[in-house]
């Protein structure tokens, strides 16, 4: 694993089924996050019946681009989102930041509460 | 961990930078803030955000606390499932006023501590006193659970509870401040004094700590880290204290190996409390990392 | 009048000068990103067609009303020789959208006089702007409509350009008094509308961070140099002007105070902090190679022990002696530094050029104690790391590295023994530089390498002429 952060929060799906059945739909645009240094930016938009596309502006992409993408996509498949837009502009925000982002926007996106047990499992 | 609770710095759960900077700087106790530093809009964000920090960012070497929103607000009981779950040496429970508040989110804590598999009664509190009520009922509060590892005097709002004005030179809390003392000396746990808020006195804010530790509080709690450094040298025992302390323990160890019934240093009799604070002294030293003796010199 | 130099316009002066196509020009930087008189210069050279210039500047800042980009894409200029070109044409040559047909080449401050003196540099036509000048020439920066101070950096120009232009703003009775440059050199003077804006010039009393992160090591290099036995009466340091260095001279300050120590000279880039310090007695005299801001500008006329000084007396790599050698503290910023202690000033995580080399590399090496001041982490960007993206000042010459998060000592540099005896006994936290590159990634995780094309575009010389890396273009989605 070339990134030990990345290690950690995109490690591979832990309940195939759990996911299956939580598969959740977005109602709506949300934002999470800021624009101030070390943060970022995360908006997640409805894509029906079009999968996952995930758009990065960041300073450090050429550097973390792929970890930062592989954190998103660690959130979508933890919630079990399958079409969302994700448009992520990062201010050199740390793994565990870009999953709390993303997170916090898609069950806004979903208008979901969170189910705190699923943190159980890990 | 140093095992010291000198300064606690409270780190705003909205701020990213901030978080990151905070595992810098000398603090021994890190406050992770869902509350008065969190707008309503933002609770959920700030939730997953110091969930990810605690859980898996956690600075080294330090007590992390996590202060949930108030008792009787909307975002508790969400609050508390994060928490518990990120694991943090402590919650901080903002304005208690009652040892019955304390009881029932102790009851939520043990009900998530089960649930998570996390060992029933890891999670620590610390209780804010920061009303005339919960100074008044700080005994009673302090010793409602034996999570309660420290109670921290909250000035600006008790101030206000008093119909009070906050002064520099701190009158109006000598009251709290000696309730909330005794309460955690008769409980055995820290007391925490309470945020001398003009950040830009240094000098004031070293007066106003000469009261603090003269008092007996075990530490302060800053909202700027530059107060840190100057905090935690104000519950630092100097040279001369350790001195004093070292010699009184040496007379007392050559007393017990020679069985004189009274030990005297500097033509003082050394008595009980003498050797009490002496051990507290050299273990803040200790702690403080002063007492390494010649035992680094190949670092 | 008899005997006047001075010319109508700087277009005049241009034609006088007999600039043509293929000649090297240059010009101080005194003014930092306040300068207007680059931009008027440049103007005058397209109007007047001359193409394939080289731009050898004493170093290049963003400037807001001219483009080094546009006269490299049109032919202007070729060739760019400096100690920095952040901005878009650094940023561009990096990318690949702006090509040269040589690298450019960067060079400290130390190396420029002897790459002039050695003729691998020569200069035909020097534009020096000064805040005030008779028509005869003589010059100066530290009256006028708007001062800059020490024009320390073009004094090597005076002397080697085949031609020299001086452009002021404030044209004064013969003769002008003070001047740093006479009239022995100067061939024509220009007067324009203004010539910069001192506001401008960039560090200053005003920018005392209140960054607490940054307080942090600043506090903590002055804690630094305060443990060593260097610091006693009559030492000297240079701090420089980035945020951390200026807090830091302000914690010197207390510290010398403290232990009743004052230093002989304060060096380099000088800053209202340094001047500060001279007027509280707690400084001898202020070798001034460059005025970091008005107060600065204006202490080398108010004050006998500020001074003027010569870039190459600062820091020239082949004289019989300059400051540098008898300085005992340097602190230094960096973008990153490596696990070899060698530093980078150059480029930055994103692939764009993120600053020059200024004096670095020269007061690296002269310094008693040189200390790298950094944070550990810059956002997601680790600071310490394991090779430098472009090696700037050699490891070697890196007395230690101060972050946050602990104080790294280079084993290899001649001040170690000491330095480790000095620290040991000032509780200090050390830690290994392999430590801290371990924390900084833990924190940030491992940065993916940056891929290059291959095709080089920047050399960065040392001090001595040599080589210390060639950056090529990196490779773009």
């Amino acid at each position: 694993m070339n990134n030990q952060k990345a290690g950690r929060f995109a490690r591979p799906a832990f309940g195939a089924d759990m996911e299956e059945e939580d598969a959740m739909v977005l109602k709506k645009t949300a934002v999470a996050g800021t624009l101030e240094s070390s943060d970022v930016m995360v908006t997640v938009t409805p894509n029906p019946g079009r999968g996952v596309e995930i758009e990065l502006e960041s300073e450090v992409k050429a550097a973390f681009g792929a970890a930062i993408e592989a954190v998103a996509r660690r959130e979508l498949e933890l919630a079990g989102v399958e079409d969302a837009h994700l448009l992520l502009r990062d201010k050199g925000a740390l793994d565990c930041v870009i999953s709390a982002r993303v997170r916090c926007a898609l069950y806004r996106a979903a208008e979901a509460a969170y189910d705190w047990t699923r943190e159980d499992a890990l | 961990m140093t095992g010291l609770m000198r300064s606690n710095l409270y780190v705003g759960g909205s701020s990213p930078g901030k978080m990151l900077d905070a595992r810098f700087y000398h603090e021994d106790c890190i406050v992770y803030d869902l509350e008065d530093s969190v707008s309503p809009e933002s609770k959920d964000a700030a939730r997953f955000l110091v969930y990810n920090a605690v859980r898996y960012h956690r600075p080294p070497g330090k007590y992390v606390i996590i202060r949930v929103n108030g008792l009787y607000s909307p975002w508790l009981a969400e609050d508390l499932e994060a928490a518990v779950r990120a694991r943090p040496d402590a919650i901080r429970l903002p304005k208690v006023e009652y040892a019955r508040e304390v009881l029932r989110v102790e009851e939520q804590i043990a009900a998530i501590e089960c649930t998570a598999g996390i060992p029933l009664g890891t999670t620590q509190l610390w209780c804010n006193i920061e009303s005339a009520l919960g100074a008044s009922n700080a005994r009673e509060i302090a010793g409602a659970s034996p999570r309660i590892t420290a109670l921290a005097l909250g000035a600006e709002d008790y101030t206000a509870s008093m119909g009070a004005l906050r002064s520099k030179a701190g009158w109006e809390i000598f009251y709290a401040r000696m309730q909330v003392l005794e309460a955690c000396r008769l409980a055995g746990i820290s007391a925490q004094d309470a945020v001398f808020s003009d950040l830009e006195d240094l000098e004031g804010l070293r007066e106003d700590l000469k009261t603090t530790r003269s008092l007996g509080f075990d530490g302060k709690t800053v909202v700027h880290p530059r107060q840190i450094d100057i905090v935690n040298a104000a519950f630092t025992p100097t040279e001369k204290e350790i001195h004093q302390a070292q010699r009184i323990m040496e007379a007392l160890i050559q007393g017990a190996q020679n069985h004189t019934g009274v030990v005297v240093v500097d033509g003082s009799m050394v008595d009980k409390p003498m050797e009490r604070r002496a051990r507290t002294v050299l273990a803040q030293a200790q702690a403080a990392g002063l007492l390494t003796g010649g035992e680094e010199d190949e670092g | 009048m008899r005997d006047s130099k001075l010319l109508g316009s700087i277009r005049e002066a241009i034609e006088a000068a007999g600039l043509k196509d293929g000649d090297t020009i240059s010009f101080h930087h005194s003014f930092r990103e306040g300068d207007l008189a680059v931009g008027q210069v440049m103007e005058a050279i397209r109007s007047l067609g001359i193409k394939g210039l080289r731009f050898a500047p004493s170093a290049v800042v963003n400037l807001a009303n001219f483009s080094l980009a546009d006269c490299v894409r049109d032919g202007t200029i070729n060739r760019v020789e400096a100690s920095g070109i952040r901005g878009e044409l650094g940023d561009g040559l990096l990318d690949g959208s702006i090509v040269l047909p040589q690298p450019a080449i960067l060079r400290p401050h130390g190396a420029r006089p002897r790459a002039m003196e050695a003729r691998e540099l020569t200069v035909d036509v020097a534009f020096i702007v000064a805040s005030a000048a008779d028509e005869r020439g003589n010059c100066t920066g530290q009256i006028g409509a708007n001062p800059c101070g020490s024009l320390g950096y073009s004094f090597v120009d005076a002397r080697l350009a085949k031609k020299v232009v001086i452009i002021t703003d404030t044209l004064v009775p013969y003769p002008c008094c003070p001047a740093s440059i006479g009239q022995r050199y100067v061939d024509y003077v220009v007067e324009v509308e203004q010539i910069g804006d001192p506001a401008k010039i960039g560090a200053g009393a005003a920018r005392l961070t209140k960054n607490p992160r940054d307080l942090a090591i600043a506090q903590q290099v002055a804690d630094v140099i305060a443990a060593c036995s260097l610091f006693r009466e009559g030492f000297s340091f240079q701090t420089g002007a980035g945020a951390i260095s200026i807090a830091c001279t302000k914690f010197l300050s207390q510290r010398m105070a403290e232990q009743r120590v004052t230093a002989s000279f304060a060096l380099g880039g000088i800053t209202a902090a340094i001047i500060d310090m001279y007027d509280a007695g707690q400084i001898r005299t202020v070798e001034c190679s460059q005025s970091f801001d008005a107060v600065a500008a204006g202490a080398i006329l108010s004050r006998p022990g500020v001074v003027e000084i010569d870039n190459a007396d600062y820091a020239g790599a082949c004289g019989k002696g300059i400051f540098l050698d008898r300085l005992n503290f340097g602190v230094l910023g960096a973008l990153e530094v490596d696990v070899s202690f060698n530093v980078n000033i150059l480029t930055g995580a994103s692939g764009r050029m993120m600053g020059g080399l200024g004096g670095g590399p020269d007061v690296a090496v002269g310094a008693d104690v040189s200390i790298v001041a950094l944070p550990i982490v810059r956002g997601r960007i680790p600071s310490v790391v394991e090779r430098v993206e472009a090696r700037c000042t050699p490891g070697d010459t890196v007395a230690c590295v101060v972050t946050q998060a602990g104080v790294a000592l280079n084993p290899r540099h001649r001040s170690y023994p000491m330095l480790r005896e000095d620290l040991a006994k000032s509780g200090i936290r050390l830690a290994s530089i392999e430590e801290l590159c371990a924390l900084a990634y833990s924190i940030t995780g491992r940065p993916q390498p940056m891929t290059y094309t291959g095709r080089p575009v920047v050399k960065v010389e040392y001090r001595d002429g040599t080589i210390l890396d060639v950056l090529q273009s990196h490779t773009v989605e």
